[in-house]
């Protein structure tokens, strides 16, 4: 397809790498934010292309994986309403909430759709007036004008049986966290596309100067993987620490103004838990007060008020070292053993962008580094 | 959950800003599309396209300056793989 099929060139890709080992002289560490980028890298071999002395780190951008268990617990309450339609994008359905997950709501009888956009959630609501419709309004950015537009257009036509469970989180303050850490080891950020397509560049100016740390927007097909970390390796061989947009054909510096303003009318910044990392200040969206007609944390607050959960998180699970970077999966003594995709035990193994799904999927070979 | 894909627009339905939509074609698979936050799109141009909503028009001269950027530092590749001959 036009747009895609042209950026995996492999010959371009291998002409890359050897242009990379030249420009190349000492040890970086860099981390792609994205899980899209992630399952790119995995899946096409550009980590095995790289420069010995460049090192891929793999990053917390997969919203279906840091969504927090008290939320997905929230989700299945709701979801076993009789009086409701839970619909969801496919991936949260497997996520382990603390003793089942969505989908086992579906096998019990609960009426749990996987919708392709909000606006189909949306539309169910419509063709069902007498049922209660809710949205798990989970992902980054790039998800966020999205569930704002669905809102937006429920307000409009009046539509009162629909409602949004918002579990929106913010790529800059994630960063942040990392750079912040003790723990940190990254030099150089690829950030993600998509969510730059959507709210523009600026805010990584600030986080580039304040860190020192070097900042490049990049697509999600090989070449612009590559490009990306060539960009990133040219200014940090040179000491520079500046954000440059390798994915000029789709990003622009203050991003897209409409699908910044009606997030804005419809959502407000607010501290969110990543699962596995922990909370963020302002790193989440939740609906303005205006809104709170649409929100079904309000809209269900006494039903949930009442329920208590019962359960703990698997020991075993390393799933939060992960999203930080701070291990790979395989090093986790889980892997591909205890976790597998029919049995995950977090929610990194099942999503199409969580990074132990990446490597189960195309590195299964791969058991625990030794 | 980021994934956005790039479509062609082959129809545009509806002219209120909030609502207007297009049928998109993925490499002949069409889709409904909303295009409120592409209010200068038209018919023929380059969408990219998540969960149902066009995030941009793609640029389509920008979409070659990867290839621009490999044909300079390539140069280099080529540069030190004759150096290794």
């Amino acid at each position: 397809m036009k747009f895609i099929d042209e950026y995996r060139d492999a010959e371009a890709a291998k002409r890359f790498a050897a242009a990379l080992r030249h420009i190349t002289s000492r040890p970086w560490t860099i981390m792609e934010v994205c899980g899209g980028q992630t399952h790119a890298i995995v899946r096409f071999g550009v980590d095995e292309l790289l420069p010995k002395e460049v090192t891929l780190v793999h990053g917390p951008g997969c919203p279906v994986c840091v969504t927090p268990v008290e939320l997905i617990e929230k989700a299945i309450e709701i979801a076993s309403r009789p009086d409701v339609i839970f619909c969801s994008f496919g991936d949260m359905l497997r996520v382990p909430g603390l003793s089942k997950d969505l989908l086992s709501v579906k096998a019990e009888g609960g009426d749990v759709r996987i919708v392709y956009s909000p606006l189909d959630a949306l539309a169910t609501a419509q063709e069902n007036p007498s049922r209660q419709v809710v949205f798990f309004a989970v992902g980054f950015e790039t998800t966020a004008p999205a569930n704002a537009m669905a809102v937006f257009q429920a307000f409009l036509q009046g539509t009162g049986n629909f409602s949004l469970l918002v579990s929106h989180v913010l790529v800059p303050p994630a960063m942040e966290a990392i750079l912040s850490s003790p723990q940190n080891r990254v030099q150089g950020f690829l950030a993600a596309g998509h969510v730059c397509t959507v709210v523009g560049y600026e805010d990584y100016e600030a986080l580039a100067a304040r860190y020192r740390v070097p900042i490049v927007v990049a697509g999600f097909e090989p070449l612009d993987i590559l490009e990306g970390i060539g960009l990133l390796v040219t200014q940090l061989e040179e000491g520079r620490a500046e954000v440059e947009n390798q994915y000029v054909r789709s990003v622009r510096r203050e991003g897209n103004r409409q699908a910044r303003a009606v997030v804005e009318e419809v959502f407000e910044p607010a501290p969110r838990t990543w699962r596995g990392i922990g909370e963020i200040a302002r790193s989440g969206l939740q609906l303005r007060p205006a809104y709170a007609a649409y929100d079904a944390g309000v809209r269900f607050r006494e039903a949930l008020s009442q329920a208590g959960s019962v359960g703990v998180e698997d020991p075993d699970c390393r799933s939060g070292l992960v999203l930080q970077g701070l291990i790979k999966p395989p090093d986790c003594p889980a892997f591909a053993t205890r976790c597998t995709p029919e049995q995950p035990l977090g929610a990194p193994m099942v999503s199409s962008e969580g990074a132990c799904a990446a490597y189960y999927r195309y590195r299964s070979h791969v058991k625990r580094e030794t | 959950m980021c994934l956005a894909v790039p479509g062609k627009i082959v129809s545009i339905e509806g002219d209120d800003p909030v609502f207007r939509s297009a049928r998109v074609s993925f490499g002949g698979v069409i889709k409904q599309v909303n295009l409120a936050y592409v209010p200068d799109a038209g018919i023929g141009d380059w969408v990219l396209v998540h969960v149902g909503f066009a995030l941009n028009t793609i640029d389509e001269e920008e979409a070659n300056q990867v290839f621009e950027y490999l044909r300079q530092i390539g140069d280099l590749g080529e540069m030190e793989n004759e150096e290794a001959k």
